[in-house]
């Protein structure tokens, strides 16, 4: 597990070696001693938890950072990579998290960016959408060259990237969590487009902390953990339970232990809840939902289905256009979030910077957003800091947020700090009924089991929970019915017990069950 | 370390302003040297000048605390013109209806009425802003159009002292009113008026308010992020009604203080509204931009933009250099100011690579770049 890259049988001499590479920033050794190289056709998956040290890594690697010790060699050639131009001049590319396209413009527009036309002054579009094609037709990413970015899906988007970086002969290409935004087919097909690449000869970087991606098409891994690497394998030799125990320096559970509760009454009930999105066509139709007390329902779907405006209307964000829904016994569909709130319900925004917290906001300010005008926190019109101060420290405490104060900064914070920020303080309220929208995206693995953990803790105490997830593992991990939406409808409602993926699979993509035992005996529930 | 920076950087603004303003002098056929000391003595340099000073100061920091409560909630108010007038006009119908209540009752009262009839005009583009997304820059300007014509329909005709018509003269002006509600002179002799107190006091109360209670950190939590906000629970749209009319209700103060702090002890125009304010609703802002939009550092603010008043009076006075000088260089001071922001936001960003992260200093008492104050109008 801890062999290091060289001891591998390296009958293929590496295109990119990086030995005993160190980065310090003030306060920070980001990178300490990283050895990591990459082969020709392969891929070498670099999995780490946010600051483990990836992205300085791979930064260096790009020319935005110099290593303060450590050496680089390209195809055994010692180098010094001095700008992401001279990168790229190295064939290196890059698949940036957040892509790098003018929208306004076309595809072949954007591929063309950058480089020289080979007309002079003149651009060259057919000449680059001719090459496009040649690109596109070879590694089956089928885009049209001619049309304009802003009217791709996110999938499409992703494969301009990667149509860009092969336009530019990139033989070493970057992969910075390119699934994060995809759908589970569209992460199918790019890792088809992906295998296909490094069986061309090309080599790889993987940067995930899925961990069943790694192991589905990684070659090689290599384990970061607070800037060293934490180990080098393969996913012959090891499992998913290892990598993560691997990432955290701890065992850690990937599914939390889920004592058995016999749900009690209904506290949430949705009746007939229609919701349009913002551009007027209904995204939720006709959904009847039940929540009762001490369950967690799983809202399983491929994102985009409804699900969305189906957290916001029920929180209040958005109004339905018909429907009810009552939380333990207050309607509740169309009231303002003070409203919703007030009758018990508590709320995990699916996105955290947006709605969930103030960025600007200090880390104490962001745990009392809700509650900062009760009578415990505030009294004769001023707020009451010792109580305050008090109580955050004590949920920063036990919720174990890594922050130098309650008066940092929450923005400075990593994502799922902030999240457990935001947990900590909707569970204070001591909700009836938690609506977690994507609770752990993004979130490094301590942070989700300690999530997960309080989420099932609340379950025992008798919290209604909705789960929204893209996360199959979260669902079933978590979940004791679940309910796959497609289209904005819940196509069936199954016992977790009795479900399988491959019938989750199915109803997410829209496909009708047969009349299954499972499904038959769920549906009234 | 930031604190520091962020009061040089505004200041180093100020100084490059002067000296292009020397620039001026020179242009006019004047010694820079002179026009300096004729421009700093005249504002500070004795204590008969300070005092003007002072009094110029107070209601260029009343509408400056108020900006910065509209600002911090992401609302931009552009219409302390007419929240003053407004607030004038309603403190000294007050006075002119009750002139005999005893000046212990009458000063507040007429104080206070300049705050509400203020605060009215500024909930009013708040309210529209909030509940049927009117832009609240383009309502708060127009608004005060509408206020300085009411001002003149009542100046010169309800309100109009009669002895105007008498003579024929009809300057709009109101007839001298109840010396009960005069403010008191804080130095007996002296123009130091109760009025440069209150303005003080209300600056911290301002702080206060933003920093120390519930109703501020509601308006600074809209004013930062209005999803997360109304996803807690926060009222969006009361919160920026509330936002608008207590800046509003600060100029309106402004308004009565004009009034009532004034040698006339009386309301008059030219018929236009800064013939009243001395455009105070407008200098207040730039006022809270150079104070980095807090409260505290306005005060100091309102007394440098105070100082450049009455050194420009002085100038004209000595040097016979046109006072027009001492307006174009106030808005050197602010085009340098506001230009310094960029400059500010890359000294910031080098104190925070310096620092470990998260040691950063809380959020309170700390002035905002000014680049931060050009608050984006969010709907």
């Amino acid at each position: 597990m801890s062999t290091p890259g060289t001891s591998q049988p390296a009958s293929i001499p590496p295109m990119l070696e990086m030995r005993g590479v160190t980065k310090r920033f003030p306060g920070v050794l980001a990178n300490d001693r990283v050895d990591f190289d990459v082969r020709p056709g392969e891929v070498h998956t670099l999995l780490g938890e946010n600051g483990a040290g990836k992205s300085t890594l791979m930064k260096i690697l790009f020319g935005l950072y110099q290593p303060d010790e450590g050496d680089l060699r390209l195809n055994g050639v010692p180098i010094r990579i001095e700008s992401p131009t001279d990168a790229i001049g190295h064939q290196i590319g890059m698949i940036h998290q957040h892509f790098m396209l003018v929208p306004t413009l076309t595809v072949a527009e954007n591929v063309a960016l950058g480089l020289k036309s080979g007309r002079g002054p003149l651009t060259d579009l057919q000449a680059v959408s001719a090459r496009i094609e040649e690109i596109s037709s070879s590694y089956g990413l089928a885009v049209d060259p001619s049309v304009a970015i802003w009217k791709l899906s996110v999938g499409e988007r992703q494969r301009v990237e990667i149509i860009k970086a092969l336009y530019r002969d990139a033989q070493l290409l970057v992969l910075d969590e390119p699934t994060a935004v995809l759908t589970p087919q569209e992460v199918d097909d790019l890792f088809v487009i992906l295998r296909q690449m490094s069986s061309a000869g090309r080599g790889l970087i993987f940067i995930s902390h899925k961990l069943h991606e790694v192991m589905a098409l990684s070659d090689r891994i290599t384990v970061l953990r607070n800037g060293r690497v934490a180990g080098h394998t393969t996913p012959q030799e090891t499992s998913r339970q290892e990598l993560a125990q691997m990432m955290v320096g701890r065992a850690v559970k990937l599914a939390p232990d889920k004592p058995s509760v016999e749900p009690g009454a209904d506290r949430l009930s949705i009746s007939g809840l229609t919701v349009f999105n913002d551009s007027g066509s209904a995204a939720v139709t006709n959904l009847d939902l039940t929540v009762r007390s001490g369950e967690i329902v799983g809202i399983a779907g491929v994102s985009g289905n409804g699900q969305r405006e189906l957290a916001e209307s029920i929180i209040g964000m958005r109004h339905p256009s018909s429907g009810s829904i009552i939380v333990d016994g207050v309607e509740v569909a169309g009231s303002e979030p003070a409203e919703s709130r007030g009758a018990g319900l508590a709320y995990v925004p699916e996105e955290r910077m947006k709605d969930g917290a103030v960025g600007e906001f200090t880390v104490g300010e962001n745990l009392v957003l809700v509650e900062h005008g009760s009578d415990r926190f505030s009294g004769r019109g001023l707020l009451r800091f010792g109580a305050i101060r008090e109580h955050c420290r004590k949920l920063v405490d036990d919720y174990r947020v890594k922050t130098p104060s309650i008066e940092t900064p929450t923005q400075s914070l990593s994502g799922g700090n902030i999240q457990k920020i935001i947990l900590a303080r909707e569970l204070a309220t001591k909700p009836t009924v938690l609506i977690a929208a994507q609770p752990t995206r993004g979130v490094d693995i301590g942070a989700a089991e300690y999530i997960h953990e309080q989420l099932v803790e609340q379950r025992s105490a008798g919290m209604a929970t909705l789960l929204i997830s893209e996360d199959l593992d979260e669902v079933f991990g978590l979940a004791d019915r679940i309910a796959v939406m497609f289209e904005g409808s819940i196509m069936a409602i199954l016992d977790t017990e009795a479900a399988t993926r491959e019938q989750v699979g199915l109803l997410m993509a829209g496909v009708e069950s047969d009349p299954a035992p499972a499904a038959g005996v769920a549906l009234d529930r | 370390m930031r604190r520091l920076v962020g009061g040089l950087v505004p200041l180093g603004a100020a100084l490059v302003a002067f000296a292009f303003g020397a620039l001026m002098l020179l242009a006019v056929g004047a010694s820079p040297w002179d026009g300096l000391t004729a421009l700093v003595s005249g504002a500070f340099g004795s204590g008969d000048r300070l005092i003007a000073t002072a009094v110029k100061a107070t209601p260029l920091l009343l509408v400056g605390a108020g900006i910065t409560i509209s600002f911090r909630a992401s609302v931009v108010n552009i219409g302390g013109e007419g929240q003053i007038v407004m607030g004038a006009l309603l403190a000294t119908s007050l006075a002119l209806g009750v002139p005999d209540l005893p000046a212990i009752l009458l000063v507040p009262l007429v104080l206070m009425a300049g705050a509400v009839g203020g605060g009215l005009w500024g909930a009013v583009p708040g309210a529209l802003k909030a509940y049927a997304g009117v832009n609240e820059i383009l309502s708060t300007v127009m608004l005060n159009l509408v206020a300085v014509q009411f001002m003149n329909y009542l100046l010169r005709g309800p309100l109009i002292d009669p002895l105007e018509l008498e003579t024929g003269t009809r300057i709009p002006q109101t007839q001298r009113l109840s010396d009960n509600a005069a403010l008191p002179a804080l130095v007996p002799g002296t123009r130091l008026h109760l009025g440069v107190l209150v303005a003080v006091l209300a600056a911290f109360a301002v702080w206060v308010l933003l920093w120390r209670t519930p109703l501020g950190f509601r308006l600074r939590a809209v004013g930062h992020n209005p999803d997360a906000a109304r996803a807690a629970g926060i009222p969006v749209r009361r919160s920026v009604v509330t936002a608008l009319g207590l800046s509003g209700s600060l100029s309106g103060l402004a308004g009565a203080i004009l009034v009532f702090g004034s040698e006339g002890q009386r309301m008059a125009t030219d018929g236009s509204a800064a013939g009243f304010t001395g455009s105070a609703g407008f200098n207040g802002i730039v006022t809270a931009l150079f104070g980095g939009l807090h409260p505290l550092w306005t005060i100091p603010s309102s007394y440098l933009f105070g100082g450049l008043l009455t050194g420009a009076t002085n100038l004209q006075r000595q040097l016979q250099i046109p006072s027009a000088l001492a307006i174009a260089l106030n808005g050197l001071v602010v085009i340098f100011v506001v230009s310094s922001g960029r400059f500010q936001a890359r000294i910031d960003r080098f104190v925070d690579g310096r620092r470990n992260l998260g040691t950063a200093l809380a959020d309170d008492g700390e002035p905002l770049a000014p680049a931060e104050a050009e608050v984006d109008s969010r709907g």
